[in-house]
């Protein structure tokens, strides 16, 4: 089986962000694999573990994302295809999917693998627009994924607690649910081994899959408060008997 | 402006987030009466045709196919191009259900359209719509608006409008237009099963009036514990975040937000929640809210009423002993 993970590179949960224009300021951020990818990659690696293959790590986005790419060969990725684009955060959606569909329509994969959606934009569409444009069957916020032969019985999340079997024909594009697995470190064996694993540089400009934009973000900005906060303040132990009184005699509800 | 409202049911129930959908069609729309049609996808549906019809709309569009029974992508993205083709909205909106995200991006592109999903809020300049979505995972938001001729589409997040504020038709009721569509079972490549849920222990948070609940700035399993103390202390129900729950330090039926349980409590207090949306949704109904957090640009802190800024891991054996205290 050979499997393709799509993988964004986003900046670190803890980074502090500061707007310019309609992006952040990337120069003194770090940036690291986007969790709900994590998750997809070791679901790609265990159906190879399982069925044999290969998986391949793809992502796009300026030269740092090459260190995600690294990062999913130690953990077991075979190879890695880095779409080059340095402005790739200023694409919208269809954009971003068309140019990931160029480059893996000529890959002819068994299966295509995304996170759930990417922590920075959160547009949550790029499987669903990468299936459509390559006309390959797709679904999402998957919990379970059993290969039989051509066929894949999934199990997909619905909302409050419900879920649905379906079955899915190959080749198709998956998005996975978080949590679908525990998601493996990569062993100093698996780091060391990397080093050797190839990573295809292609220029993102180099399909012609350019087009016009469908949505522009106009600006990025901090949400105005819709509640006003009350801040506590001092020691822990201050702080903790005034919130105990608050909750007790002012919010009532201790 | 015409929009086109794609209304969603399961199973003969209403996911009320449609009727958050038609809130917002009809304060986009200039003339609701008129401008706003509400679309009603499945097989044996008449009766959801109805409901939607008692509402301010101008019309309701019944689309039924015994294709259309079960929900594929497939199926609902070849009727509904169709439906679309025929009514020529220049907006289409949804409810940003799970249901949307696997097949309304597909749907927009195989119209050559590009979707906004997940929008919170819209303001109008001028002519233009612009729509209000969060980004970073609610550490921002952004303004976004459509480039390039109509259809646009775009969805609303669970909760960005109020479903009690759907006005009723001034006189009685919109009138239901039959739309027939072309759908062969070739089309449909993915075969939809049974619907089931999991067995679930007793929990029900929401009925717990006072809920303490984790994210990731508990950091280990081995740190439950003292949530937990301050938990039996308090007298509340131990929850979390989702991502606490994928990791196993608590079970799955603990998790609160999009893909877990909502609930209302008493009090609700967050302890190393970031505040991202998912979970947001699922708590910010919640009487009283107390965020303790590090980071005092958490978007927790945006619907808290009461916040420290601070270490958890001094504060929860902090309020442990203060609420002790309180009792004595």
């Amino acid at each position: 089986m050979k499997i393709i993970v799509c993988i964004k590179q986003v900046p670190a949960k803890d980074a502090p962000l500061s707007i310019a224009g309609n992006w952040i300021k990337e120069s003194d951020i770090g940036f690291e694999m986007n969790e709900p990818d994590s998750y997809a990659l070791e679901e790609a690696l265990r159906l190879k573990e399982k069925h044999g293959g290969e998986v391949v790590a793809l992502s796009m986005g300026p030269e740092r994302v090459k260190q995600t790419i690294k990062e999913a060969l130690a953990k077991g990725a075979d190879r890695g295809i880095h779409i080059a684009n340095d402005q790739f955060a200023q694409l919208d959606p269809l954009g971003a999917a068309r140019v990931i569909a160029e480059a893996l329509r000529k890959e002819n994969a068994d299966l295509i693998l995304t996170g759930l959606q990417s922590d920075d934009h959160g547009f949550g569409q790029t499987g669903v627009l990468v299936a459509a444009l390559l006309d390959l069957p797709h679904a999402t916020i998957i919990m379970q994924i059993e290969v039989q032969d051509k066929n894949m019985r999934l199990k997909r999340e619905l909302e409050a607690g419900w879920f649905q079997h379906i079955e899915c024909p190959l080749p198709a594009v998956l998005s996975i649910q978080s949590g679908i697995n525990k998601v493996r470190y990569a062993t100093l064996k698996g780091i060391m081994a990397a080093k050797k694993k190839e990573i295809a540089v292609i220029a993102a400009d180099s399909f012609g899959a350019k087009s016009e934009p469908t949505q522009k973000i106009a600006k990025i900005y901090v949400p105005a408060k819709t509640k006003k906060t009350e801040f506590l303040t001092g020691t822990p132990s201050e702080m903790a008997t005034k919130l105990v009184e608050k909750l007790k005699f002012d919010a009532r509800v201790i | 402006m015409k929009i086109l409202v794609i209304t969603e049911q399961r199973q003969g129930k209403w996911n009320n987030a449609s009727f958050e959908t038609l809130v917002a069609a009809q304060q986009i729309a200039a003339d609701a009466g008129s401008n706003v049609s509400a679309v009603v996808v499945g097989k044996g549906v008449g009766n959801f045709a109805e409901d939607a019809a008692a509402k301010n709309i101008g019309a309701v569009l019944l689309v039924e196919h015994d294709l259309l029974e079960a929900y594929t992508p497939d199926g609902y993205c070849v009727a509904l191009s169709q439906v679309i083709q025929f009514a020529k909205p220049d907006l289409v909106l949804f409810p940003h259900t799970y249901q949307v995200r696997d097949f309304a991006p597909k749907l927009a592109a195989m119209l050559g359209k590009g979707m906004i999903a997940d929008c919170v809020g819209f303001h109008k300049e001028g002519e233009k719509i612009v729509f209000v979505r969060q980004m970073f995972q609610g550490k921002t938001v952004a303004d976004v608006t459509f480039q390039g001729a109509a259809p646009w589409f775009a969805s609303f997040q669970s909760g960005a409008f109020r479903a009690d504020l759907l006005t009723a038709h001034p006189s009685g009721k919109a009138p239901i237009n039959k739309v027939s569509v072309v759908l062969k079972p070739e089309q449909i490549r993915t075969k939809p099963l049974e619907l089931f849920k999991e067995a679930k222990s007793a929990v029900d948070l929401t009925q717990a009036p006072i809920i303490i609940s984790v994210g990731r700035g508990i950091k280990a399993p081995e740190n439950i514990p003292q949530a937990e103390a301050l938990a039996k202390a308090i007298g509340g129900e131990m929850a979390a975040s989702r991502p606490i729950c994928d990791e196993g330090w608590l079970p799955m039926e603990r998790q609160i937000g999009s893909s877990g349980q909502t609930v209302a409590p008493k009090l609700y207090l967050a302890l190393g929640i970031s505040g991202a949306i998912q979970h947001v949704v699922g708590m910010k109904g919640a009487r009283t809210i107390v965020a303790i957090n590090k980071d005092q640009n958490a978007p927790i802190f945006e619907i808290a009423d009461y916040g420290i800024v601070g270490d958890i891991f001094e504060m929860m054996p902090a309020l442990t002993a203060a609420v002790e205290k309180a009792k004595t």
